[in-house]
């Protein structure tokens, strides 16, 4: 059954149209070498349904120590290669209380320069039992054949468990084609535990 | 048709009513075409920016300037008022790196810092160089009807200026004033606002 007032379809389908966040998906890492959302498989929406998706990362957890959350995009093959230019900077914090500052990371060219490659949203991140990251990632228009496609992330995170860090990765796939593919690993090793979920804004 | 629970009114005239719709709910979405300024009022044209909610969240898709070099900003006005120069303190910090990978680094955004009254930039020499260049991102408003406190804001933007950069203009300041807002007008410093959507969300808390 519908419900249409004044000419606007309210809901159908079992489907309210409004505009809000809307959950599409969640993930749970079990010692997964990888998590991916793609458009059509498993009930994922990545495409021209919103203008604007975020993914959210919660007690996200390696199994490996001292490596690299990151994420990349597919953009027209089943390959996930998109050219992307970004910035990298983040704020820190010594446990101890010895050293804190705020930086611009290149990390050697590839934080912020990963061309084809994966782009980095953290660094040296620890495997001790109680570390683990936070954040999002927020992806603009995935769908448009016209524009570049911007992201934007930010990760709270224990540093190889002896600082609070909080990195700021934003940039843009730089191409036309639409992205319909992401990708997020662990520079080594599998992803042991914790959720990312996909949201879909609507209006 | 409308549909009334217990004196609510839960739909109305092909909208669900904000008091009763999810806690991030679409207000108002304006699509630019050569538009001068694109300017959200409230109790115009559908228009909510009160007491409804307590935060309101504006997001750019997909924006593109008519000119080259172009600061995106905006202003705030309170009442009927419409002259949109209401005092603002504000601070930025911006991370930058061109495609040509020979420039990066962070800089603190002076041109897009102010105490004073002009229109607070959110994007900086914004370029509509290449079809697919464009800015997006996010401006967010606390309580802007409170008459009490100053209305403090965020944004977190990004996009390709000064040619082929990247950059993300996070900009966080506050109207200094204890007067509720009523309006908010965005514009390109110089040219008008080729193409582009500009969503207003209300959050419930």
């Amino acid at each position: 059954m519908g419900l249409i007032s004044a000419g606007a379809t309210i809901f159908d389908n079992g489907v309210l149209n409004h505009g809000k966040m809307t959950f599409i998906k969640k993930l749970t890492a079990s010692s997964s070498a990888n998590l991916t959302f793609v458009d059509g498989a498993s009930s994922v929406v990545l495409d021209g349904t919103f203008k604007e998706y975020m993914f959210t990362f919660k007690n996200i957890h390696p199994a490996s120590n001292n490596v690299s959350f990151q994420v990349n995009f597919r953009d027209g093959s089943t390959a996930y290669d998109a050219p992307k230019i970004a910035t990298f900077f983040d704020a820190f914090h010594q446990e101890n209380g010895s050293d804190s500052g705020l930086r611009y990371d290149a990390g050697g060219n590839t934080f912020d320069a990963p061309g084809t490659g994966v782009q980095v949203l953290n660094y040296n991140m620890g495997a001790e039992n109680d570390g683990n990251l936070g954040g999002y990632l927020t992806l603009v228009n995935p769908a448009s054949t016209t524009f570049q496609k911007m992201y934007s992330s930010s990760i709270n995170y224990q540093y190889l468990n002896t600082y609070s860090i909080k990195t700021h990765a934003d940039g843009y796939c730089n191409t036309a084609a639409a992205i319909d593919g992401v990708q997020f690993t662990f520079s080594s090793g599998a992803i042991a535990a914790g959720d990312i979920c996909l949201y879909g804004i609507s209006g | 048709m409308a549909v009334i629970s217990n004196t609510t009114t839960i739909i109305d005239a092909g909208a669900i009513s904000p008091a009763t719709a999810g806690s991030m709910n679409l207000i108002k979405s304006i699509t630019a075409s050569s538009s001068g300024t694109i300017t959200f009022t409230h109790g115009d044209n559908g228009v909510i920016f009160d007491g409804t909610y307590d935060v309101y969240v504006f997001k750019f898709i997909n924006l593109h300037p008519q000119n080259e070099n172009v600061d995106f900003h905006f202003q705030v006005d309170t009442g009927t008022n419409s002259n949109f120069n209401q005092p603002i303190v504000s601070g930025a910090t911006i991370p930058y790196h061109n495609e040509a990978d020979n420039a990066s680094g962070l800089d603190y955004g002076t041109d897009m810092s102010q105490v004073g009254t002009a229109f607070q930039g959110l994007l900086d020499n914004a370029s509509p160089t290449g079809n697919d260049s464009n800015g997006g991102g996010s401006l967010t408003f606390y309580s802007p009807s409170s008459d009490t406190f100053v209305k403090l804001f965020a944004a977190q933007m990004f996009g390709q200026g000064h040619g082929d950069y990247f950059a993300a203009y996070k900009t966080s300041g506050y109207v200094n004033t204890a007067t509720a807002l009523t309006k908010v007008r965005f514009k390109y410093a110089g040219g008008n606002i080729d193409s582009g959507e500009i969503k207003l969300y209300g959050v419930k808390g």
